[in-house]
């Protein structure tokens, strides 16, 4: 019997039984199966994260250090920002991201958008080519790593099979080229994510209302026209989403910089993600690592906290 | 849209025929550039060596051979020992069943309380969580070390007690720790919004009958979730099959590598004349699960990355 632990009125005087142990427990069931998740996510997320904010102020080398010193680490990052001859490490970083970043998104939704309106068109055989497409995508970054780091390869791979082919001129050698490395990164993330866009689009594509296309054909518009004032304009949602995805893919990109180019010649195929795993775990920096998985942690919050938050407004009507 | 039959092509510009043979065109050479990296990669892991050195990456093998498959099973070099990367696929398999398993499990659960059984602020839940899903995971790479380096000295601490260390600092138990950790948002956001859409009716005609909490979901919920399920199961194992990072920071060396790092290092092992056939083949053994998941089940894992991909 549980009578003397029901002594918190306003429940117990509502409820005509007094509430049994076992109604009780299973009211607060739902919340106890719930709250281990929650408490994982609340410590090994936000805990973590408010963690490394705290080394990033600290003096960490080697190991963690937790005297907090003052932001020397955002300084030095701040100062390699500018530093572009030689570049640092963190310009490299950088500059590589903005490049990879703009690069990738935009060819990743070009060819995606584009493949997605070519299978849109009462394709025969739709059913063979769209897996063909999106299959990368069930592929490890390491996996494509080392596949385009062979078909790149200049003494063995692509260059040697056109030289054979007697096309000796052909000459392509970016894999190895401190300036182009990034490139080649750029290459093989949009063989690999652009199939995936182009799910995402021609999903959008099926779901638009075939009453709006007719009504547009019988005012005479041009098959170009349709698509441009009307079709890829109510495809925006997909736009977003398909955006937001890839750019935070584009961010989080580590592996394959790592399988494809091992960093590339010095260090010039970097991404932010590669810079801070390095100084982290190699170059006995913590504190600047952590400072730098901030810096990214900021930038990803920046797309994805109103996009979520619209989101889910909406949801919630 | 069922146009027709007499109007032509309806969103095809210029002449029909034209416009057609374009379409197919572009199709078909887009299917060859996505389909090439993969066949060159087959093709030369079925070459001996010395046809890779002197010959075409498109060429067709003239001597089919195994052996660099079998070579990359059993006798690939990573780092210094050369035993293949048979031991790294299996540590790979045993991360990955568990935390497939246990993340699957409890996203069903919390999907099930965040849309059956609501309580105030359990939308803030579901958002914090979600949110948790799109972090780089730079951002808690450092701390985690640190933690499953206390797990490890705990673990030592046990040994000296009982003479067992229950998993404690066991590389392949810290990472399924860390794949459960870090996958729980996607589990929880797939289930959360499929269960979204499941008749709450159900739920209260069961609860009427006296159904408790979890009879409710295992005689309703579960037995209607397979589509979901599959949906999971083929996200997580992909995600934590293919996953490096982690992989890398907690069991980046010895024999207690995954399959990824593994693979990574043998490409990266530089003893003597490079076997591009057995990196190849170590690839395509190494990319086999999840594209042999992709050929089975190819429609729930789109649905899965779509999941992800369009949230809410």
């Amino acid at each position: 019997m549980t009578s003397i632990a029901t002594s918190n009125g306003g429940a117990a005087a509502r409820t005509a039984h007094r509430p049994s142990m076992r109604a009780r427990m299973q009211e607060a069931l739902p919340k106890l199966v719930l709250a281990p998740s929650f408490a994982i996510t609340l410590v090994f997320v936000y805990g973590f994260i408010l963690w490394t904010i705290y080394l990033s102020f600290t003096n960490s080398k080697a190991f963690p250090k937790y005297v907090l010193t003052d932001a020397r680490a955002y300084q030095r990052l701040w100062r390699w920002t500018f530093e572009s001859d030689p570049p640092s490490s963190w310009y490299t970083s950088i500059t590589n991201m903005a490049i990879f970043g703009v690069l990738y998104v935009v060819f990743a939704l070009a060819i995606g958008l584009l493949l997605a309106i070519l299978l849109d068109q009462k394709i025969r055989g739709e059913g063979i080519l769209r897996p063909i497409y999106l299959y990368p995508m069930a592929l490890s970054f390491i996996v494509t790593g080392v596949a385009w780091k062979w078909f790149l390869d200049p003494g063995l791979g692509l260059e040697q099979t056109m030289h054979q082919w007697g096309w000796t001129s052909f000459h392509f050698d970016w894999i190895k080229n401190k300036d182009y490395v990034i490139y080649t990164v750029v290459i093989a993330g949009v063989w690999q994510a652009s199939g995936f866009v182009m799910a995402m689009f021609l999903a959008g594509l099926r779901g638009i209302d075939g009453e709006i296309i007719k009504a547009s054909q019988i005012d005479g518009a041009s098959p170009f026209q349709l698509y441009r004032r009307i079709i890829i304009p109510l495809l925006r949602p997909v736009f977003l989403s398909a955006l937001i995805v890839l750019a935070h893919m584009a961010i989080k990109s580590y592996d394959l910089v790592v399988a494809l180019t091992s960093g590339g010649p010095g260090g010039s195929a970097w991404l932010p993600s590669n810079f801070m795993y390095e100084y982290t775990f190699k170059r006995n920096e913590m504190a600047v690592g952590s400072a730098s998985a901030v810096i990214m942690l900021a930038t990803i919050s920046a797309i994805i906290v109103p996009y979520l938050y619209s989101e889910l407004r909406e949801k919630a009507r | 849209m069922s146009t027709a039959a007499t109007t032509v092509a309806p969103r095809a510009p210029g002449s029909p025929i034209i416009s057609r043979i374009v379409i197919y065109g572009l199709l078909g050479l887009f299917a060859l550039v996505y389909l090439i990296p993969f066949f060159v990669m087959l093709l030369t892991s079925l070459k001996p060596m010395p046809e890779i050195q002197h010959g075409n990456i498109l060429a067709l093998p003239k001597e089919p051979t195994l052996d660099p498959w079998i070579r990359a099973w059993g006798e690939a070099c990573v780092g210094l020992t050369c035993e293949g990367i048979h031991g790294y696929f299996w540590n790979s398999i045993k991360m990955v069943v568990p935390a497939v398993a246990i993340s699957t499990l409890l996203g069903a659960l919390n999907g099930y309380v965040l849309t059956k059984w609501r309580f105030p602020g359990h939308r803030l839940v579901f958002g914090l969580m979600l949110f948790a899903c799109f972090i780089p995971f730079q951002a808690v790479l450092l701390p985690m070390a640190t933690v499953l380096g206390t797990f490890g000295q705990f673990g030592k601490t046990l040994i000296n007690l009982t003479g067992m260390n229950f998993g404690f600092g066991n590389p392949t138990v810290n990472l399924v720790f860390v794949h459960v950790v870090y996958g729980l948002g996607f589990t929880t956001l797939f289930f959360r919004n499929y269960y979204e859409a499941f008749p709450t009716e159900l739920i209260k005609a069961a609860m009427v009958d006296g159904a408790g909490f979890f009879q409710i979901f295992r005689r309703i919920l579960l037995p209607n979730s397979l589509p979901i399920i599959v949906v999971t199961v083929i996200y997580q194992f992909t995600n934590i099959w293919n996953d490096f990072l982690f992989a890398s920071a907690y069991a980046g060396s010895g024999d207690v590598m995954p399959m990824t790092v593994a693979l990574n290092n043998v490409v990266n092992t530089s003893t003597g004349v490079v076997e591009y056939n057995v990196n190849m083949a170590a690839a395509m053994i190494a990319a086999l699960p999840t594209l042999l998941v992709y050929i089975l089940a190819g429609r729930y894992f789109v649905r899965g990355l779509m999941a992800g991909a369009v949230k809410g």
